[in-house]
């Protein structure tokens, strides 16, 4: 079975700062790392690999240093990596990155593709079932338990509010998984030292015969028009004080309310 | 739109550098550059001191003419229109009356008395679909019905909600249309000048918010959260049109074969919780949570969590609010220990009284707080539960 694992390098979110007086991320000393849901990804790829007798690719596209992401899942275990790196892919939306990725998917081959459910920087969760509407190929989403992979078809239990679902599918197909699908495995040293070696697939656009003006920045229908920080609640009022008085404060306010 | 630097203007201070969260600036014959890694994600605008970064504006496509009204996805689970729907339409229906036009609900599955129940929710027309291949939720032909539609009627904007099902399905439904979709927006409204939505978003894990276009292409594709806007004017009265839609022609290449039902015990409380005592990474550890649940048991309210919390491990997921956890809105929301990450702020900000305990007077979530106390929050925990008691007349 040839599995495609999408992979994308993030920020590590929960270090970032904001500047409060210009509204500007601070970005100094955050590091980059693999984003979480996809390391469940990648176990999962794995898991099914060892199942299946298959091969896993992993995938990512981003700038040059990107590459780190990729030596990291191939300390994993993952057989291959593909990175997706031009000039022309830059200022991408979910439209845009979907479509270039399903074009290297679509050249590499797969059938199974994976994918975490979202990305911690930008949490729309889209980029999954696009890239699954561009390869013309049905998706599951939110997979947290895969129940049997036979090599007709793939049963998994899909995630809804309040349950769950039994979803079946046939060949090929793309899944996008939660946290509780597994626990990542932490990469070997054995792994680390292949990792370092391993040579990595770099594709631009003419590799993968992207229309050009459906990648990066032209290609995305969406545009960011500005950024800007929340506002502030203008009936604040701070409570002063010892502990007690301030604790005292609140009691006095919450009473007023009848809250209390 | 693209970001570009104006030599002329740009000392080569490299001011910019360090704001860039992809590293795409550098220092380049002594003037900024900037490389191909930008994303035209904006944050460098505000911080030059010379207001040599500016963006530019793409040129060469035209907007789209002849699409008109307000769609919302009214989405059913086991035949009931969900909750989101109704809040859909009472954003759409705004919507709709800035740009002078109609909003309408497209139902796939369910009953016509559902379809009424969303006109009386403000809806001006239904598009409804009655098959039994809508029973149970299925990507494929609900992307194949609703792309049809859209082609066939042509909406100006179109919302979902950004539940499990819209999350999933929504996207296809992008993808194939070749048009822009914002996820979880926060706000929705119509510029004056060019009519296009502006879709208000957390951005960067949710450390700041986005103001997000799709000017070239229709519909204008949009999510949002339930909870997050506020219902419609229910109208008893109120007529509208029911239009059948036909669905010949629907298939699926994954099958459904059965749903299992969970108690989700405490997640389902967090959303119909009056009063939430919530704590972050300013606890320390799980045992700060010991108290807020001892706070909680005394006020009659339920224990909330940001994410800092839930991802140290210190509580379990089913508690969090915020972007990535659960939206509410209770009459008192208690914050302790947690700065205020836009991310939590998004999912908590419509709470009626919101109190902030945090040792840090400058972290952001004052900036929303009715009531901030700069403290330490197990000093005043202890205290405020010391009062409670009193006041309720518990002993201990």
């Amino acid at each position: 079975m040839r599995i495609v694992v999408c992979i994308k390098q993030v920020p590590d979110t929960s270090e970032v700062k904001i500047n409060l007086e210009t509204g500007t991320l601070i970005r100094e000393g955050v590091p980059s790392i693999i984003n979480p849901f996809d390391l469940h990804a990648i176990e999962a790829g794995l898991q099914l690999k060892e199942k299946t007798k298959g091969s896993v690719t992993v995938i990512t596209m981003g700038p040059p240093q990107a590459e780190t992401a990729l030596r990291d899942a191939l300390s994993m275990g993952v057989d291959k990596a593909v990175l997706l790196s031009d000039k022309a892919f830059a200022g991408s939306d979910t439209w845009a990155t979907s479509y270039t990725l399903s074009k290297a998917i679509a050249k590499l081959g797969a059938d199974i593709i994976i994918c975490g459910k979202q990305a911690i920087d930008g949490d729309t969760a889209q980029v999954g079932p696009e890239t699954a509407e561009f390869l013309n190929i049905p998706h599951i989403s939110y997979v947290r338990k895969i129940e049997e992979v036979t090599d007709k078809f793939i049963r998994v239990h899909r995630m809804m509010d309040e349950g769950y679902d039994v979803v079946e599918s046939s060949y090929p197909v793309l899944i996008t998984v939660v946290k509780e699908l597994n626990e990542p495995r932490l990469p070997s040293l054995k792994g680390k030292i292949a990792a370092k070696k391993a040579e990595i697939i770099k594709w631009g656009i003419n590799d993968i015969q992207a229309d050009e003006n459906d990648v990066g920045l032209k290609g995305s229908p969406t545009k960011v028009k500005n950024i800007f920080k929340p506002q502030i609640r203008s009936d604040r009022k701070m409570l002063e004080g010892t502990p007690e008085e301030q604790v005292e404060a609140l009691i006095n306010e919450l009473r007023g309310l009848k809250c209390l | 739109m693209s970001v570009i630097v104006i030599r002329e203007k740009c000392t080569g201070c490299g001011e910019c550098l360090p704001s860039c969260p992809y590293e795409a600036i550098v220092l380049k014959d002594g003037k900024a550059f900037i490389t191909e890694y930008c994303q035209a994600c904006m944050t460098c605008l505000n911080v030059c001191p010379e207001g040599a970064i500016v963006e530019a504006e793409v040129s060469g496509k035209e907007p789209v003419e002849g699409y008109k009204g307000v769609w919302i996805f009214a989405e059913q689970r086991g035949g009931k229109v969900a909750s989101v729907a109704f809040e859909l339409l009472g954003i759409g229906r705004r919507l709709a009356d800035d740009l002078s036009s109609e909003v309408s609900a497209v139902l796939f599955g369910s009953t016509e008395e559902e379809a009424k129940e969303l006109i009386k929710w403000g809806a001006d027309k239904v598009y409804f679909a009655s098959d039994a291949i809508f029973d149970r939720f299925n990507d494929e032909p609900y992307t194949q019905l609703l792309v049809r539609l859209v082609n066939q009627y042509k909406p100006e904007i179109l919302l979902a909600g950004a539940t499990p099902i819209g999350r999933s399905f929504i996207p296809r439904v992008a993808a194939r249309l070749r048009t822009g979709l914002t996820a979880d927006c926060t706000s929705l409204e119509i510029d004056k000048e060019t009519h296009n939505l502006l879709q208000i978003r957390p951005a960067f894990g949710g450390n700041i918010m986005a103001t997000i276009l799709c000017p070239n292409a229709r519909p204008q594709m949009a999510t949002v959260r339930p909870r997050v806007m506020k219902r419609g004017v229910y109208d008893e009265n109120r007529r509208g049109e029911i239009v059948k839609v036909n669905t010949d022609g629907l298939s699926s290449r994954t099958k459904v074969i059965g749903y299992v039902k969970e108690e989700t015990g405490l997640s389902v409380n967090l959303q119909e919780a009056e009063i939430i005592i919530s704590g972050g990474r300013g606890l320390g550890d799980s045992k700060g949570f010991k108290l807020l649940e001892e706070l909680a048991r005394l006020l009659g309210g339920v224990v909330g969590a940001s994410r800092a919390a839930v991802d140290s491990g210190w509580i379990p997921y089913c508690h969090q609010v915020g972007q990535t956890g659960k939206t509410v809105c209770p009459k008192i929301y208690l914050a302790c220990g947690i700065s205020g990450a836009v991310q939590h702020l998004v999912g908590m900000q419509s709470s009626d009284i919101i109190i902030a305990i945090n040792k840090n007077p400058e972290a952001p979530i004052f900036n929303i707080a009715t009531y901030g106390i700069v403290g330490d929050l197990y000093e005043i925990l202890p205290l405020l539960i010391k009062r409670v008691k009193e006041i309720k007349g518990i002993q201990g």
